[in-house]
């Protein structure tokens, strides 16, 4: 396994806690992930997945603990400095540009990697329309990746016009506009039925081999989980109960016991 | 991978998704305006509007230039810069009008005899500009934390320490009362390009619209810029712009000291083309007047900000005491048939609802006039031919004086039934509601234009509101699905 290799992680929680009041919604939470990697995190609900998330993202900050990308430590930054430094995510409930276009949801990410100011936009300066220029090309790119499901005429259309599961592949391509390392897809295949779910799938591959991207998902549909993880990485309480492969970690008596309740261990 | 069920899975789908759409795009002539809206290209727009506006001198009297073109470009200025921040940004700033009154009364400070102080334009509105600005900026600093309502409130106290500050406070600098206190500051210099001054009206009036064409366009080619794109992404999901990359804190103080920026070039104009500015200028009235503008022509909009502004300065000027009260009601029973041909489906049902409003009222009329002539001897307010209808059509009592009041309430009980009933019932109580309006307005409202002008103002809104709620170019706003 290419994990024993003792490299630096790009990705990894060092004792992370949070807790809301006296909940302690993750708790001494450590894992790791490395470059090129498809990791799930899985887990019942209330387990602390999106709440780990939201740690990494910088939207809650962490009681103790380090939050390490590419080796910094990105605790006490704002979320825009670290989808800049290069994790980007989606949500869980959506929270797209509801009345913006479809091409303008993308387009407005790319915001952290271009520099062109106010001035130069409204004279039009040649940054202004090269990275205007650029911008679009970027958009165009990341809808492409979607094949037919965001192509062409969708463009123009408000993020409100899409279905459901288009929703969700426009915040991944939302997302991939930030330019990350790493993606964290909270969910992804929620709402969608079995055959969008397969496409999904497909799709999280390609996001490793086309796109380059490091990708942690949280994820309840365990086909989905069996069908992208290099490694599964299973929550309960905010604690981490098992690590390992598909098989090891839906055959670890605990991850049954969470999930199932005592009865089948008893 | 792109079986054949598949692609009719996303089909249906999407049917569903767009449904909504699909219906508001077909709304009537609201709709048609907005395809041609979306058809044709910014540029042309502009052209259009100034081909349109660069010949208002060529056929308007001096004093309509004045009432009707040099303000219909203010509020566009002030509407711009709203926009900005309201439109944009999604920022609920209620202390925007003190921005105008600082940038007026800053100018006026330079351009006055207060301090004898005659900076040429050249320097003082850069000047003026960049200190309202800053002002926006610095009061966007406590207010960047505060959403919607609180911003609301913390603005809309600012506004007002602004109008007591310049009214009651008047500090003393330098021997001489700041502000002027109740009579402000009076005399100031025209603007002038380089030294020349500019006098006349029609000066002016193009001196203006070159300034709004330039800020239009910058504003254009602003919105479609990294910029405005998050702009707006903050105003649809702040935390979701934050999580995208955006620094939303700092994009909020940008807005708000842009949109300050263009209230303070709008002050500069003002107080230049009244040549005096008091405190009065700008209270609650105008803060108003300018939020009219923006959401009726569609927040978000720039076509929408010229829109509206054409539409709520021409029907306030219109409306303005020293013209004849026949313009009041002109627009009066104008918009009421306006409201009807927007509401009313079908044709035919409009039909007969116009109908009977006008058989009825004949009728009523007759009954009156055999049961006493003195129900129906009232004064009839003059104006033209409408007014020979009127006579005929509507009962105004001599004396009764009970039955204005009575009228007035019954009408009240009828529009609150109208709520509350739907199908025949509705186009049934629609006939004596409506002709129970015009006696209101013959009997009650016609001779107060102050009223009348309000209320006026009022129905238009309401009107305009009921037929499109995201303004006449907005988009429509969706907010959960």
């Amino acid at each position: 396994m290419t994990t024993e290799e003792k490299t630096t992680p790009l990705f990894e929680f060092k004792g992370v806690t949070k807790a809301f009041g006296g909940l302690t919604v993750v708790d001494r939470l450590d894992f790791q992930v490395n470059e090129g990697e498809i990791v799930s995190l899985i887990g019942p609900n209330g387990a602390g997945k999106t709440t780990a998330f939201n740690l990494a993202t910088g939207l809650y900050r962490p009681d103790s603990g380090e939050i390490l990308f590419e080796g910094q430590n990105v605790v006490g930054l704002p979320p825009h400095r670290i989808t800049q430094l290069g994790i980007a995510r989606t949500f869980q409930t959506l929270r797209l540009f509801l009345n913006m276009t479809v091409k303008e949801n993308v387009m407005a990410a790319a915001y952290g990697h271009t520099s062109s100011t106010v001035i130069e936009a409204i004279f039009r300066l040649p940054r202004a329309r090269r990275e205007e220029r650029e911008i679009a090309q970027l958009a165009e790119e990341k809808l492409a990746f979607f094949g037919q499901r965001l192509a062409g005429y969708r463009h123009g259309q408000q993020a409100y016009n899409l279905s459901y599961a288009n929703r969700r592949r426009l915040e991944i391509a939302r997302a991939m506009a930030t330019n990350p390392k790493l993606l964290l897809l909270d969910e992804p295949a929620a709402g969608m039925n079995p055959n969008e779910t397969l496409e999904l799938t497909e799709l999280i591959g390609r996001l490793r081999t086309d796109g380059g991207y490091t990708v942690l998902v949280i994820e309840h549909d365990m086909h989905v989980v069996e069908g992208i993880s290099d490694r599964v990485i299973a929550l309960d309480h905010g604690v981490k109960i098992a690590e390992g492969s598909f098989e090891q970690v839906a055959t670890n008596e605990l991850v049954i016991e969470a999930y199932l309740g005592l009865q089948g261990a008893a | 991978m792109e079986a054949g069920g598949d692609r009719q899975g996303i089909g249906v789908d999407d049917w569903v998704a767009s449904h909504e759409h699909r219906l508001a795009e077909r709304a009537g002539f609201a709709g048609l305006a907005r395809k041609i809206d979306d058809r044709v290209p910014a540029w042309a727009r502009l052209t259009l509007f100034a081909a349109f506006a660069a010949s208002l001198p060529l056929w308007m009297g001096r004093g309509d230039l004045f009432a009707y073109g040099i303000f219909t470009l203010i509020y566009i200025l002030l509407g711009l810069g709203l926009n900005v921040v309201v439109g944009y940004a999604g920022l609920l700033d209620l202390g925007y009008v003190a921005l105008f009154g600082f940038g007026a009364y800053f100018y006026a400070l330079l351009s006055s005899e207060q301090y004898g102080i005659h900076w040429p334009s050249a320097i003082s509105i850069p000047v003026v500009v960049a200190s309202t600005a800053l002002l926006g900026l610095i009061l966007g600093i406590p207010s960047r934390r505060l959403l919607g309502d609180y911003l609301a409130i913390v603005t809309l106290f600012f506004g007002q320490a602004f109008v007591v500050f310049v009214n009651a406070a008047n500090p003393t600098v330098a021997g001489v009362g700041l502000t002027g206190g109740p009579n402000g500051i009076a005399d100031i210099d025209p603007n002038d390009i380089f030294g020349y001054e500019l006098i006349s009206r029609t000066q002016q009036y193009y001196f203006i619209l070159v300034v709004v064409l330039l800020v239009l366009t910058g504003l254009h080619f602003l919105s479609e810029s990294r910029t405005g794109r998050a702009w707006r992404a903050l105003r649809e999901d702040p935390l979701a712009a934050e999580a995208m990359s955006m620094p939303v804190n700092r994009l909020k103080l940008k807005a708000f000291a842009f949109g300050a920026g263009i209230a303070g070039l709008a002050g500069c104009i003002f107080a230049a083309v009244l040549t005096a500015v008091t405190s009065g200028n700008f209270g609650l009235p105008i803060l108003i007047t300018i939020y009219a503008v923006v959401i009726l022509g569609g927040i978000g909009s720039l076509t929408g900000v010229v829109i509206g502004a054409i539409v709520i300065n021409v029907s306030f000027q219109f409306l303005a005491p020293e013209n004849p009260q026949q313009n009041a009601r002109v627009l009066f029973y104008l918009v009421i048939v306006l409201l009807l041909a927007f509401g009313v489906r079908p044709w035919w049902r409009l039909g007969v609802v116009l109908g009977g409003v006008a058989a009825l009222g004949f009728a009523a009329h007759a009954v009156a006039g055999a049961i006493s002539s003195s129900w129906t001897a009232g004064p009839v307010v003059e104006g033209g031919r409408l007014a020979g209808v009127i006579s005929d059509w509507v009962i105004i009592p001599a004396g009764h004086e009970r039955f204005a009041n009575a009228a007035y309430i019954t009408l009240v009980v009828l529009i609150l039934t109208l709520t509350r009933v739907h199908g025949w019932w509705r186009t049934g109580l629609l006939v004596p509601t409506l002709y129970l309006t015009a006696v209101v307005w013959e009997t009650s409202f016609v001779e107060q234009p102050a009223v009348a002008r309000w209320i006026l103002f009022g129905a238009l809104l309401v009107f305009l509101m009921t037929v499109r709620p995201q303004g006449l170019l907005g988009t429509p706003r969706v907010e959960i699905v």
